[in-house]
């Protein structure tokens, strides 16, 4: 058992609770008696509570019983699930024939047929066939293939897959209360079918999950994948009201008689970065739609961390970063994977979130009288209160997410490795550092984050130095450690080394090349960035302010968090208790001093906001490039389609000049956000030019917001709120 | 009897007139204690003499002689829990009446967690040191004296008319505490009694609250704690009497402070009746009707207040309203009664009412059906209002009401089974593949011709049968309506053991009704737990009414306090957050009890700013001194 430690845990709050329960419990006639209401109440999705202080569950190594027991005995076991309020599970013939004849659907299909005066068979006989499409077909039989599959592949995989039991038993407890929604957070393709390996595992019920259509394309797959509980929906279908209507009819017949957890990703898609996306809202909406219009008292919300401390894709991402064309997901191509089999990848944490219940995150916040008018069968656009509750809550259940990833210590050494390998850089130092200055800097770093309530998994029985090593070790693809120095795995290109006679590799190629492996310890440093983005942003801030008064950093800390919103999990309308929180987390360290009207450095703080800064100054000087390439290059016909190639040709050749340090700005993930928040600012639009999605870019306003991300401009007052 | 116009023998007439009697009055036994009954003092000022009604008014002026001061109803009818240990209902007006009921005691310790050794008896006596005094009008009580009116500021006649029948208001009694109270109470006896009283009121700025059976649940009675002028109890229950019965119209023209049950024998003793019965109808008043937008459970048959009235006189501070004539229907700009109807003596004082009157009927049938569970149930009501085949009174209560039901089975042979147990095998045997814990009930009554009422039946119960239900029998459906009449003694049977408790009410359209009955219940549980309430609480529901769009639908909810130190107001947070539930779901603020000050807060978002400006703005012009100031509703 594997102990989070360094937490404090308030116990004493349990216990009366634990007392309470007893009487409840003693109901007659089987009342139902609710344990765990209480637990849900918004407060618990996300607090601004002193991080140090938050309380986390242990973890239990399920791959432990299946090294030991029969693999094929574990995957024909008794499966019995407990369902929500006893209901008995639903057949897929039934579940279609309820979407079929639901209200909303016969309203849609009636309205479709009159707009476009096409036969009422025809358009329902149409919405039968997007339903088909759709639609899982749960078959135990191939849980049971894919529970002895699985257990096979994650044996040679993993070293051992980490769930915390408390939160499957709180999980199991939501169940029968509420429908239930599982969120889990999505960096691999093993995210779904590890999720139903665990609650297959645990005899929870197994959940429908949502995925994107692209698995289609493998027809075998995909439909073993329908078997095993995924429905599949269309990525983009705007304006379909016919497919929509069916898409979310399908949704909550499930949710609403409580047949199944449904799951699906806030997120979307799969990180490739490691950062949390910007959440989806689609999916979000169609689940908490039954709670606000009064069709269950409540949805319970169950964010669910999945924490890989080697992520099988690791470097396919990062090719899909540099723009080396994603190979298209078939069949074949995910067996060419089998020669990840040989490899090790570590330890998986997953961490079962409080369940999170909807009523009490819409209290005081929706008023549900407006559904009162409408026949609630009619479908409308969700009004402004309810888009900006649905879009604040999904954020709030992204930090949920966030807050519980595990951190293992080589995330610690990617983040300091990376800052040396471009300080050294600077500098034109000798590459690498010292084997114990690094683990002396990651000890201090573990330190750190722990304050800043990082969920670190640093052994604590073992010596720092053993803990480095082993971390390197694994990661042994992307550092190198020779003569008692660890560098990143840079100096030897992928396609064979300077010494190979046939390479003939460009100083472009090289370079890509190198990329590849820095974006890759990118992506580990940026597991932690959750926890620093708010301090650093006012480390940044404070560099960046032309003074310390207080409303200066202020309006810099508003107009940086501005600038990366679409960078970083940053809650709309939160910008003070950000700045707030980010103050109460540096003060509380000692590292600055803030009083009324200034933001004062301590003495000892400099090592902290130096390392802060240093986290976020590649995505400073990303954007700025990204602003310089709009200002400089020829833009008058550029489209959003040419946007990425183009400015990766700038970069390159200002990475090639070196005017520009930071490889990982090569990655299309930062130049896309950086271009979405120029046109959140308004500096760029789209408009209808020659081509569709011409961009028009305003040289004056991007030329400033550079020189403000440089620190040249100070931070113009229209940006920014008063605090 | 009057005039007898009508064809059919007096016999008969008499015949069925007794059989009315027994039925609606079931509950009553015995002769009503004779020396209790006040004769109602000569209105002079009432020219014709065409009053048609006898002897026999129920409620006399000084109510302290026949009812508590401090709980529901009779002084002589209770629930107690004997020596042994069972529950019995005591007096001889009631059906249960002096029967042990064996089940109750299983039901109540097991639903509340409750314990017979834990007693919370109320203050037994009034002590008059408890009541402050009154502040009076001297020039106005002077002018009361003059014209003969009967008044009376003695406190047990003050403090009997400061209060509905709230949970807190009872609570609060049973506590011996006091607040503001009438200063004084006034009996006028007839509409010109009334012209006076207003007359002087305004000419004294006197605060008026017309009071009729004291049965308010909104807290419409309670008087306004910070008004400072005198306040004046107008009590309208000596304006009793039926003036007339117009046969060729099928109206009668009544007093409105009559109350429910003598309004019903009165008209039966001539063959007629209103045909409006709502579960308070043994105490509460034409006029408190009007004021509140009563309905009644045969509403189906006879319609609510609002369909039965046909005339109304109201005495304003402006002056009496009425209309000129009594058409059936008028396009006259909005219809002014609707002013009147609900105005929860905010503008006036209703003294005389119009009101349709039905021959009896001839015939009544109970029945029962069960249905496998209470889904099934509202689907069932949802088709016979479709239909329109409601019968005169049809009612579904859930599982949990249904047990109550049960529970409440007088002893009919002494063998002593426990309740569940004789629950199970009752419906283990009778209603195979019943759940016991999820079935419910709906309760029928038919009304009309024999041969028409046993073919409705026959309608209503092959629809029954489209959704499972089976039918249960006629004593399942009469246990069902004696329930109503008995449940206000119960509940002050629960205050004696730690349980408090409360019914209220909404209407919602069709396709919300089981959406609201669901999430209202489970937030008064979710409600009790957080307010820190040690027992789940009893939280159950039923519905009452059925219409073409909807229906009305009952909570009912009690809870045992042991171990809070503010029962009262954990059960106001409650209430006040199912009622929060209740709006949120599509249901509206009041079906029938009214907004008094309980329900005030909602009023704007109810109706809209404009609509509260047009109210306002009729409350300024016809009472611009605030007179009837008892600030209820807006
Ligand atoms: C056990 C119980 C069961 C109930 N069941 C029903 C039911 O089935 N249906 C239903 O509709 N209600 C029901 N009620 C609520 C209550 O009985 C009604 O609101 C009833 O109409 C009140 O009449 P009342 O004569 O008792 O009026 P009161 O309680 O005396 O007064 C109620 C309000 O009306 C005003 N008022 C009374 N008389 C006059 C008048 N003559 N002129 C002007 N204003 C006046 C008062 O000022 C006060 O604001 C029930 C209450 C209880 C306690």
């Amino acid at each position: 058992m594997l102990s989070s430690s360094g937490v404090v845990v308030d116990e004493e709050e349990e216990e009366q609770e634990e007392e309470q329960r007893g009487l409840w419990c003693s109901g007659p006639f089987g009342l139902t008696v609710f344990v765990n209401a209480d637990k849900m109440s918004s407060g618990a999705v996300y607090s601004h509570k002193d991080p140090m202080l938050k309380k986390r569950d242990d973890f239990e190594d399920i791959l432990e019983e299946r090294r030991t027991s029969s693999d094929l005995r574990y995957a024909l076991r008794c499966y019995t699930p407990v369902l929500y309020k006893g209901v008995t599970p639903c057949k897929t013939s039934v579940l279609k024939s309820m979407v079929l004849q639901s209200d909303q659907l016969h309203y849609v299909i009636n309205q479709v047929s009159k707009e476009s005066g096409r036969a009422a068979d025809d358009v329902r006989e149409e919405a039968s066939a997007i339903l088909e499409e759709m639609a899982h077909s749960l078959q135990l039989s191939t849980v049971r293939f894919f529970a002895f599959m699985l257990s096979k592949v994650f044996k040679t995989l993993f070293r051992s897959i980490c769930v915390n039991e408390e939160g499957i038993q709180r999980l199991q407890q939501a169940i029968q209360e509420h429908p239930v929604v599982l969120l889990p957070s999505h960096r691999s393709y093993m995210d779904f079918l590890l999720m139903s390996y665990i609650l297959y595992t645990y005899d929870v019920a197994l959940p429908v999950i949502a995925a994107g259509m692209d698995f289609m394309g493998m027809k075998f797959v995909g439909e073993m994948l329908r078997m095993s509980g995924a429905f599949f929906i269309r990525r983009s279908f705007g304006g379909d009201k016919l497919y929509w209507s069916v898409f979310s009819e399908y949704v909550k017949t499930m949710l609403k008689n409580g047949y199944a957890p449904v799951e699906f990703f806030l997120e979307g898609t799969r990180s490739r970065t490691s950062k949390s996306l910007t959440p989806k809202l689609g999916l979000l909406n169609i689940v908490m739609d039954p709670f606000l219009k009064g069709e269950v008292f409540d949805v319970n919300v169950v964010p669910v961390s999945i924490s890989y401390e080697r992520i099988l894709e690791e470097s396919l991402y990062a090719r899909e970063l540099l723009g080396v064309p994603k190979p298209k997901e078939s069949t074949s191509g995910l067996f060419k994977a089998r020669k990840v089999l040989s490899e090790d990848y570590g330890s998986i944490h997953v961490y079962f979130g409080q369940p999170v219940s909807v009523r009490s995150l819409a209290e005081g916040r929706v008023n549900r009288c407006q559904f009162n008018l409408v026949p609630r069968h009619i479908p409308r656009r969700p009004s402004e209160e309810i888009q900006s509750f649905v879009n604040d809550s999904a954020y709030r259940l992204v930090r949920a997410q966030e807050e519980n990833m595990v951190l293992k210590p080589w995330v610690l050494l990617a983040s300091l490795l990376l800052q040396n390998h471009h300080q050294n850089r600077a500098a034109g130092q000798k590459p690498g550092m010292a084997l114990d200055e690094l683990t002396t800097q990651a000890v201090w770093l573990r330190d750190v984050s722990r304050q800043y309530g990082a969920f670190l998994h640093w052994p604590d029985h073992t010596s720092p130095s053993e803990v480095v090593s082993s971390g390197l070790s694994l990661h042994r693809a992307l550092v190198r450690v020779c003569e008692g120095r660890v560098q990143l795995a840079v100096e030897q290109g992928e396609q064979g080394g300077p010494g190979d006679p046939r390479s003939t590799v460009t100083p472009e190629e090289e370079l890509l090349s190198q990329a590849v492996v820095v974006l890759s310890c990118a992506s580990y440093r940026n597991q932690m960035l959750h926890v620093f983005v708010r301090p650093a942003l006012l480390a940044s801030a404070i560099h960046i302010a032309s003074s310390n008064q207080k409303q200066e950093v202020f309006n810099s800390f508003s107009f940086l968090r501005n600038m990366f919103s679409s960078e970083f999990i940053l809650c709309p309308g939160a910008t003070v208790q950000d700045f707030e929180e980010a103050c109460y987390l540096l003060v509380k360290t000692g590292v600055l001093q803030v009083t009324q009207q200034e933001v004062l450095v301590t003495e000892r703080g400099h090592r902290t906001l130096a390392f802060l800064t240093s986290m976020l100054d590649p995505f400073l000087q990303g954007y700025q490039v990204v602003c310089r390439f709009l200002c400089e290059e020829d833009t008058e016909t550029l489209t959003e389609k040419q946007f990425i190639p183009a400015v990766r040709k700038f970069i390159v050749n200002h990475l090639l000049a070196g005017r520009l340090r930071y490889a990982e700005v090569l990655s299309s993930d930062l130049q896309k956000n950086a271009l979405a928040a120029l046109q959140r600012l308004g500096a760029v639009r789209k408009i209808k030019g020659v081509e569709p999605g011409t961009l028009k870019v305003n040289r004056v306003m991007v030329n400033s917001l550079e020189d403000t991300l440089g620190g040249k401009l100070p931070t113009q007052k229209s940006v920014s709120a008063r605090l | 009897m009057a005039s007898n116009s009508s064809g059919g023998g007096s016999s008969d007439r008499q015949g069925i007139a007794q059989q009315r009697l027994r039925i609606i009055a079931g509950h009553l036994r015995g002769p009503v204690d004779g020396d209790s009954t006040i004769l109602a003092a000569e209105c002079k000022a009432q020219g014709s003499n065409t009053d048609v009604s006898s002897e026999g008014k129920t409620v006399p002026r000084r109510r302290q002689e026949i009812m508590k001061w401090n709980g529901w109803g009779y002084s002589d009818s209770r629930f107690l829990f004997n020596k042994k240990g069972q529950a019995e209902f005591t007096g001889k007006r009631y059906r249960l009446s002096g029967m042990i009921i064996p089940g109750l005691k299983d039901w109540f310790e097991g639903t509340f967690g409750a314990n017979l050794q834990h007693k919370t008896p109320p203050t037994p006596l009034l002590t008059n040191t408890a009541v402050p005094p009154a502040t009076l009008n001297e020039a106005f009580v002077e002018e009361v004296k003059s014209t003969g009116i009967p008044f009376s500021h003695d406190a047990e006649d003050r403090v009997f008319r400061a209060h509905g029948h709230c949970l807190h208001e009872i609570f609060a009694l049973r506590e011996g505490k006091i607040g503001r109270v009438p200063d004084m109470v006034v009996w006028p006896s007839c509409h010109n009694d009334v012209v006076k009283i207003v007359q002087l009121a305004c000419k004294h700025n006197v605060c008026l609250m017309p009071y009729g059976g004291g049965t308010s649940v909104s807290s419409a009675l309670e008087c306004p704690p910070e008004e400072t002028r005198s306040i004046v109890s107008l009590d309208t229950s000596q304006m009793n009497r039926i003036l007339w019965i117009d046969e060729k119209n099928l109206t009668a023209h009544v007093e409105a402070g009559i109350v429910g049950q003598d309004l019903e024998r009165l008209l039966n003793e001539s063959g007629y009746c209103t045909g409006h019965e709502p579960d308070s109808m043994e105490f509460s008043s034409l006029g408190g009707w009007v004021a509140t937008r009563a309905s009644g459970m045969k509403k189906n048959i006879y319609g609510n207040i609002e369909d039965l009235v046909v005339h109304i006189k109201m005495v304003t501070p402006q002056g009496v309203i009425e209309k000129s004539c009594q058409g059936p229907r008028m396009s006259t700009g909005p219809d002014i009664h609707h002013f009147i109807m609900g105005s929860e003596g905010t503008l006036g004082v209703v003294t005389e009412v119009t009101m349709k009157i039905r021959p009896m009927p001839e015939y009544q049938k109970y029945g029962s059906v069960v249905f496998p569970n209470f889904e099934q149930g509202v689907a069932c009501l949802r088709e016979v209002a479709k239909q329109r085949c409601a019968p005169a009174s049809i009612r579904l209560m859930d599982n949990e009401q249904f047990k109550f039901g049960h529970a409440l089975k007088p002893q009919v042979s002494s063998i002593f089974t426990s309740f569940l147990d004789g629950l199970k095998k009752f419906y283990i045997t009778k209603f195979k593949g019943f759940d016991p814990n999820h079935l419910c009930v709906a309760t029928l009554l038919f009304e009309g011709n024999r041969e028409k009422v046993l073919q409705h039946e026959k309608q209503v119960y092959d629809i029954a049968a489209k959704f499972g239900g089976l039918a249960a029998g006629e004593d399942n459906g009469q246990r069902g309506y004696m329930l109503t009449f008995v449940i206000a003694y119960l509940r002050d049977l629960g205050m004696d053991y730690y349980v408090i408790g409360e019914s209220f009410e909404t209407s919602v359209p069709w396709d919300r009704v089981l959406d609201i009955c669901r999430n209202v219940k489970a937030r008064i549980i979710r409600e009790c737990k957080d307010k820190g309430v040690q027992f789940p609480p009893l939280s159950t529901c039923r519905v009452t009414q059925t219409y073409d769009a909807g229906a009305c639908v009952y909570f009912y909810f009690a809870f045992n306090y042991r171990g809070l130190s503010d029962p009262v107001h954990v059960y106001e947070q409650v209430e006040h957050a199912a009622r929060e539930e209740i709006l949120a779901n599509g249901g509206s603020l009041s079906h029938h009890h009214g907004v008094g000050k309980l329900r005030k807060e909602w009023m704007r978002d109810t109706i809209s700013n404009v609509g509260m400006g047009m109210l306002k703005s009729v409350k300024d012009y016809v009472d611009p001194n605030n007179i009837f100031g008892n600030r209820n509703l807006l």
